[in-house]
């Protein structure tokens, strides 16, 4: 009986397996699509790519990407096309401008802004307990006591 | 005292970064095309697809384009504005009907009202493509020259009409 099941599954499995089907018809034009849709955003669901949303207007702009590679024009052609109309929100990597100085050297400011604040801190510190750090004779020679080997504190 | 002084000011800093940012409306792209011509059409009119629409008809005339469509619901929401617009004559508005029915669109302005001197019929999307259009209703402001001087993302309200549109207009047509 379980040998009926099993086959039954392979056959329905087999059934509705299958690649989806593709938008065009030229692989080397769906190949470029979506390596280029990978790199601009939709603009109706901000956070998904070209080639991840379904809105309408990305696939109205995927169609057009689309017929622009049959026209041969290269990447910067399409990318300036989409530029002139949506601006640079359409880009996920913008370019270094003016504008967008601080969104590239932010990070990287920050990182190290950080880093020479945690270093002042460290040498403060450290400096804080070297000078202040009160002993007394008798501890002293408690810490040697313990330190040296083979003594046993009673 | 000081040493809260350093964290306090980096925080406050932060509240007002993070402060104007929430007023910011992330659905608002500035547009690249203010100031640029207006992008060419020619496409037929939705109550009589033997005439077409152009943008040199509108040459000379500062007028209003606004992209609609009738399942857009925000373009309900500004509806009632445009037919104001329409009756006060200030500036005409041509429509452009954005990837919708006909007979949809047709049904849509019989109910609603028409405040469009002629609407022509992108169905395709392509001429919203060119506009940069991401979201009906959109609204352009272009000038006599054919020029973009502001485009309104959303349902336009009557605060941008009374202070941005209507003073804009006046000083395009005196030009």
């Amino acid at each position: 009986m379980n040998w009926l099941f099993f086959l039954l599954l392979l056959v329905a499995g087999s059934a509705w397996a299958g690649e989806a089907k593709p938008m065009g018809d030229d692989p080397a034009v769906e190949a470029r699509l979506k390596q280029l849709a990978g790199e601009l955003r939709c603009l109706v669901c901000q956070n998904q790519t070209l080639a991840d949303s379904n809105a309408p207007l990305a696939e109205d702009l995927r169609r057009e990407v689309r017929e622009m590679i049959a026209k041969n024009m290269s990447d910067r052609e399409i990318i300036d096309f989409l530029v002139s109309r949506y601006g640079d929100f359409v880009l996920y990597r913008p370019p270094l401008k003016t504008t967008t100085v601080l969104l590239w050297a932010g990070p990287f400011v920050l990182l190290i802004g950080g880093g020479v604040a945690l270093a002042v801190t460290l040498r403060r510190r450290q400096r804080v307990i070297v000078e202040n750090a009160v002993i007394t004779d008798e501890e002293h020679r408690r810490v040697e006591r313990l330190l040296s080997p083979g003594v046993k504190e009673s | 005292m000081s040493r809260f002084l350093l964290p306090l000011t980096i925080f406050a800093v932060m509240v007002g970064f993070l402060a104007v940012g929430l007023t910011l409306n992330p659905r608002e792209i500035p547009s690249p095309l203010i100031g640029k011509a207006a992008p060419a059409f020619s496409l037929p009119q939705l109550h009589d697809d033997g005439k077409t629409l152009s943008l040199d008809d509108m040459k000379g005339q500062v007028w209003l384009l606004n992209f609609w469509a009738s399942w857009c619901s925000g373009c309900r929401t500004e509806h009632p504005i445009l037919m104001d617009l329409a009756r006060s004559g200030v500036a005409p508005i041509y429509g452009m009907d954005y990837k919708d029915q006909k007979h949809e669109a047709l049904a849509w302005l019989d109910q609603w009202g028409n405040p469009y001197q002629v609407v022509a019929v992108d169905a395709a999307g392509r001429v919203g493509i060119d506009y940069g259009v991401y979201g009906v209703p959109e609204t352009y402001v272009i000038d006599k020259q054919g020029v973009i001087r502001y485009k309104q993302i959303g349902p336009l309200d009557d605060e941008t009409v009374t202070k941005k549109i209507l003073p804009l207009i006046q000083e395009l047509q005196a030009k």
